[in-house]
């Protein structure tokens, strides 16, 4: 599974990082980073609850 | 009695994820989504943000769509009914009105959001009819007319310096227009955030150039008729300034989307008529739920204190939540959910965390005047219960973090000053 963040899109508004902390983080330039994009099945559910919050759908799950 | 009909009324965002997170939990019967607006569901934030900018910026003049009807009825089999309006509520025969048409349920979800309040005189649908050049924003047809009005470069006067109301005049301002906000209260925003906040976004407005007027209220409109129809020409305030305006935007706050219920049985709030619903979305009558603009519900973060936000993150779990609970019930479970808001006004982000009911609210940074961010914190007893943050992205998740674990008070405010100073940036 990979995630893949729109950083074109991301408004910084930070749902992503609410919702699975250990995968995402905005910075300080107000953009997420994606701090593992590679992660196990194992935080699918996690990583879909996050994928789903973020208000502008910036972010996306592969595979 | 297990669910066959599930149907939602009101078709934005609370309604949307009800109807997706139905399928998503294997639902496989009927899913009916009624909505009186004839788009497909779209994205209202960034009607007063983006959408308002000029020309060749990203979403600019763009309507947001979250899902195309096309999606909803053949990925989701959803029934999609727009265009259609619920006109009341048989809670005896289980049956939803639609005019004469009566749609049976098993289970409904109410989501029919809210409404602007319009000031007296201006509502189209009063006995004088429409009055052109006065606006709300809440509807794709509202940002187009105030989109319009910038694109002219019309003269703007905003009523009522909310969120809403203040992102008008920050687009305006993005143009190099002039804009006047006339706001009731001495201070704005006391409501929602506490009179802290309040004193921070004047500074906000006046540092932008907005001509901001604050103590006085809208005493009534002057109108002409150039061609039999009523036409907007000035505000006329309390204090006896009259200020000429092509485009009037009403930014008055909102009422609940309930009319339809009143007489159906479901417990409506004494003041707002919102629907009452406990913290899994049910409402006092079996097999209907809702969730969204429309609902206050409890909250067991905050001593089972219940909100009725205009939130679109609350909006979207809580209709996803309202869902699952409707096929399930047995399952059902409190949400436990932290508010959260945003706001773009001027260049800067404006976030808020939690509830501003508190016993104190504490300014622990106030760098705005210098280029930095500011952070407000809402207290109760020793935890730390809210967290109003300006331009310090990266802080906001954590301070919400806190206060979903009920963090102590002492923490958050040395985390915050440590995190919202320019050193450690
Ligand atoms: C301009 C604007 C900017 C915003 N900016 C932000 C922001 O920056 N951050 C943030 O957190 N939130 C923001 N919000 C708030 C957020 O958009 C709302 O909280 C969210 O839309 C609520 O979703 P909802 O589905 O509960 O209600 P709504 O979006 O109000 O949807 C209710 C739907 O039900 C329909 N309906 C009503 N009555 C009936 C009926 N009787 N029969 C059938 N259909 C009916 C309505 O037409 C509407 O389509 C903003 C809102 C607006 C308008
Ligand atoms: S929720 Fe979306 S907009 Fe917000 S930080 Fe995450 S990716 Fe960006």
């Amino acid at each position: 599974m990979r995630i893949v963040a729109d950083l074109g899109t991301c408004e910084g508004l930070g749902m992503c990082e609410a919702m699975a902390p250990d995968f995402f983080e905005v910075g300080e330039d107000g953009v997420v980073e994606v701090l593992d994009a590679e992660p196990g099945e194992e935080h699918r559910t996690d990583l879909t609850a996050a994928v789903d919050a973020c208000p502008v759908l910036a972010l996306a799950l592969q595979g | 009695m297990s669910v066959e009909r599930l149907v939602v009324v009101g078709a934005s965002l609370a309604g949307l994820r009800a109807v997706e997170a139905a399928r998503r939990a294997g639902y496989d019967g009927e899913l009916v989504l009624v909505g009186d607006e004839v788009h497909a569901p779209y994205d209202r934030p960034p009607l007063s943000k983006a959408f308002l900018d000029p020309d060749g910026e990203r979403g600019a003049g763009r309507v947001m769509e979250l899902r195309t009807a096309e999606a909803l009825r053949d990925e989701l089999r959803v029934d999609l009914r727009l265009g259609t309006r619920a006109t009341g509520l048989d809670t005896a025969a289980r049956e939803v009105l639609l005019g004469d048409e009566r749609v049976p349920y098993d289970a409904l979800v109410i989501a029919t959001g809210s409404v602007p309040r319009w000031l007296p005189g201006t509502d189209p649908g009063g006995p004088d009819g429409p009055l052109e050049g006065v606006t709300q924003l809440r509807t794709v047809d509202d940002a187009r007319r105030v989109r319009d009005a910038l694109e002219a470069g019309q003269r703007i006067v905003v009523v009522g310096a909310g969120f809403i109301g203040s992102e008008v005049a920050s687009a305006a301002r993005k143009r190099g227009l002039p804009v006047t906000v006339v706001e009731a209260l001495d201070v704005p925003l006391t409501r929602s955030v506490g009179a802290e906040v309040g004193v921070a976004c004047v500074g906000l407005h006046r540092a932008a150039g907005t001509d901001l007027r604050l103590g006085v209220g809208v005493a009534g409109l002057d109108e002409e008729t150039p061609d039999g129809r009523r036409r907007v020409r000035a505000v006329r305030l309390t204090d006896g300034t009259t200020l000429p305006a092509d485009l009037v935007v009403l930014g008055i706050g909102v009422r609940p989307a309930t009319d339809w219920l009143e007489g159906s049985g479901v417990a409506l709030h004494d003041g707002d008529r919102g629907v009452l619903v406990d913290a899994t979305m049910a409402t006092n009558v079996p097999g209907v739920w809702a969730a969204g603009d429309v609902a206050h519900v409890e909250n067991p973060l905050f001593d089972g204190e219940q909100h009725r936000l205009e939130h679109w993150t609350n909006a979207a779990d809580h209709g996803a939540a309202a869902a699952r609970h409707a096929l399930d019930p047995a399952a059902a479970e409190p949400v436990v959910t932290v508010p959260y808001f945003w706001s773009d006004w001027y260049g800067h982000r404006l976030q808020f965390v939690g509830t501003p009911r508190a016993e104190e609210a504490r300014v622990v940074v106030d760098d705005l005047a210098t280029g930095g961010g500011l952070v407000v914190l809402y207290r109760r007893e020793d935890r730390v219960v809210g967290a109003f943050v300006v331009d310090l992205p990266r802080v906001v998740m954590k301070l919400r973090r806190r206060v979903l674990d009920r963090g102590p008070w002492e923490e958050a405010v040395a985390f915050a000053t440590d995190a919202g100073t320019p050193a450690s940036r």
